[in-house]
C-alpha cells in the first residue's frame, strides 16, 4: 500500500510539468480567483460593438441626407450658428456678462464640448453641455435659464460643438464616471417598454441591417445637437433619446433626468474615436 | 428671433447671371396638425417672400403649407449692379422679417 502511494506521488511528480505545460493543470491558483482590489473598482462595461466597427450615422443616412449634410453653407442648422455666434457676445441677465467676456473668442472653445457628459464639480452632478450652459447662464450672467430645447440653448450648444468639429470622441478614462457609464450600459442593454426592446437589440446586433425601409444604424452620437428632417428642427440628444423611448412604447424620461446624461455617456463611450459632425443632418 | 441666410457667390461680375441661395428660418405649421391634446395647430406658414438688389424687385413667392420648415429657395438673377440685397418674408401671423446684405462686385 505504501509502495502504491509513493510512486503515485513520483508520478504525480513528473505528470505535473507536463500538465501545467498543456494548461490542464492551473499555473496559479491566484489567476482562477480575481484579486480583491479588483474586485471593488467598478469596471467599464464590456463593447458589445468593436471599436473597430464604430461608424457615424452618416454613412447609414441616404444620398439626399448625405448631400444636405456636406452642402454646410446652406445646411438649415446654419440657421442655429448665426444665432449663437450672436447670443455668444451679446450681454445679457443682471450681470450683464456675454459668454464671451469669461469664454474669449468662440474658436478658444475647441476641445471643450467633447468633454461632456462630465461631473460637474460644484454640484457632483452629471452635466451635459445643455446643463453647464444653463449653469453658466443662471450663475454667471444671472439671468433665466434658457429651456431645454429652446432655440437659444440649442445655438449655444451647436455653436459650442462646431468648436470641436472633427474632433474624436475621446476616451472615458475618469474613474469617478464609471458608476455613471455602467448605469448608462445597463440602460442600453436593459428591456424597456411595450415594445420590451434595448437599444442594444437594433443598434449593436441589427445594425446595417433594414428595419421596413430604414437601414439600421450603430446609434451613434457624434452630430449632436443635429438638424433631423423629421424635427423639421434642430434637436439635441436629449430629444432623440425621448424619441426612442418612444420608439419602444417605453416612458420618456422628464429633460434634465440623469438617466439621459448616463446613456449619453455611454454613447460617447461606445463612439469613441468618431469626429464630432457640426451640422450634421438625419433623417 | 427671425433669422435669413443669403449665400452668394464670393466674386460677381457685372453681366453675369449668379445663383441666389436663401434660407429662412421658420417653422412653416402647415395646419394640418394636431397638439397632444388633438387641437388643431392652426397654419402659420411664410405667405410672401420678395428680394431686391439695389432697389429693383428680383424675386417674389408665395409659398404655402407644402413647403419644409426652414424653407430654402434658390433663383438665378442676372447682376446689373452692386448694392443692398433685401429680403422681406410676412407670415399667417402677420409676423414680418428681414434680412440686409451688402454686395459689391469684382
Amino acid at each position: 500500500m505504501r509502495r502504491l502511494l509513493c510512486s503515485a506521488v513520483l508520478l504525480w511528480a513528473a505528470a505535473a510539468p507536463v500538465l501545467a505545460q498543456q494548461r490542464l493543470l492551473p499555473l496559479a491558483p491566484q489567476r482562477l480567483l480575481p484579486l480583491a482590489p479588483q474586485r471593488l473598482l467598478p469596471l467599464a462595461p464590456q463593447r458589445l460593438l468593436p471599436l473597430a466597427d464604430v461608424r457615424s450615422g452618416i454613412t447609414f443616412s441616404g444620398r439626399d441626407v448625405q448631400a444636405l449634410q456636406a452642402d454646410a453653407p446652406a445646411n438649415p442648422a446654419q440657421l442655429w450658428l448665426a444665432q449663437g455666434r450672436t447670443l455668444w457676445t451679446t450681454r445679457a441677465g443682471a450681470a450683464q456678462r456675454s459668454c464671451s467676456d469669461c469664454h474669449g473668442d468662440i474658436a478658444q472653445m475647441k476641445g471643450v464640448a467633447v468633454n461632456f457628459p462630465k461631473l460637474h464639480a460644484g454640484t457632483g452632478r452629471l452635466f451635459n453641455l445643455e446643463d453647464q450652459v444653463r449653469h453658466c447662464s443662471s450663475e454667471r450672467q444671472q439671468a433665466a435659464a434658457p429651456a431645454f430645447e429652446s432655440d437659444e440653448l440649442l445655438a449655444l450648444t451647436a455653436l459650442l460643438t462646431q468648436a470641436s468639429q472633427g474632433l474624436p470622441l475621446p476616451p472615458v478614462d475618469d474613474p469617478a464616471l464609471l458608476p455613471h457609464l455602467r448605469a448608462g450600459a445597463a440602460l442600453f442593454e436593459g428591456r424597456q417598454g411595450q415594445l420590451n426592446l434595448a437599444c442594444t437589440h437594433c443598434h449593436d446586433r441589427n445594425w446595417g441591417r433594414r428595419f421596413h425601409t430604414d437601414i439600421l444604424s450603430q446609434g451613434q452620437a457624434n452630430g449632436y445637437p443635429l438638424y433631423r428632417l423629421e424635427w423639421q428642427h434642430l434637436g439635441s440628444l436629449e430629444r432623440r433619446l425621448r424619441s426612442c423611448h418612444v420608439g419602444v412604447r417605453a416612458e420618456p424620461p422628464p429633460y434634465g433626468d440623469v438617466t439621459l446624461r448616463q446613456l449619453s455617456l455611454y454613447l460617447k463611450w461606445r463612439g469613441q474615436g468618431l469626429p464630432v459632425e457640426m451640422p450634421a443632418v438625419r433623417k | 428671433m427671425a433669422l435669413a441666410r443669403l449665400l452668394l457667390p464670393e466674386r460677381v461680375a457685372a453681366g453675369e447671371v449668379i445663383a441666389v441661395r436663401l434660407l429662412i428660418q421658420h417653422g412653416m405649421e402647415t395646419g394640418y396638425r394636431q397638439d397632444i391634446g388633438g387641437r388643431v395647430i392652426p397654419r402659420n406658414v411664410i405667405r410672401l417672400v420678395r428680394c431686391t438688389l439695389a432697389g429693383r424687385e428680383v424675386f417674389v413667392c408665395e409659398p404655402s403649407s407644402g413647403i419644409a420648415a426652414n424653407p430654402y429657395f434658390e433663383f438665378p438673377v442676372r447682376v446689373l449692379q452692386g448694392g443692398e440685397w433685401l429680403v422681406q418674408w410676412e407670415d399667417d401671423a402677420g409676423v414680418k422679417g428681414e434680412w440686409r446684405q451688402a454686395m459689391t462686385l469684382a
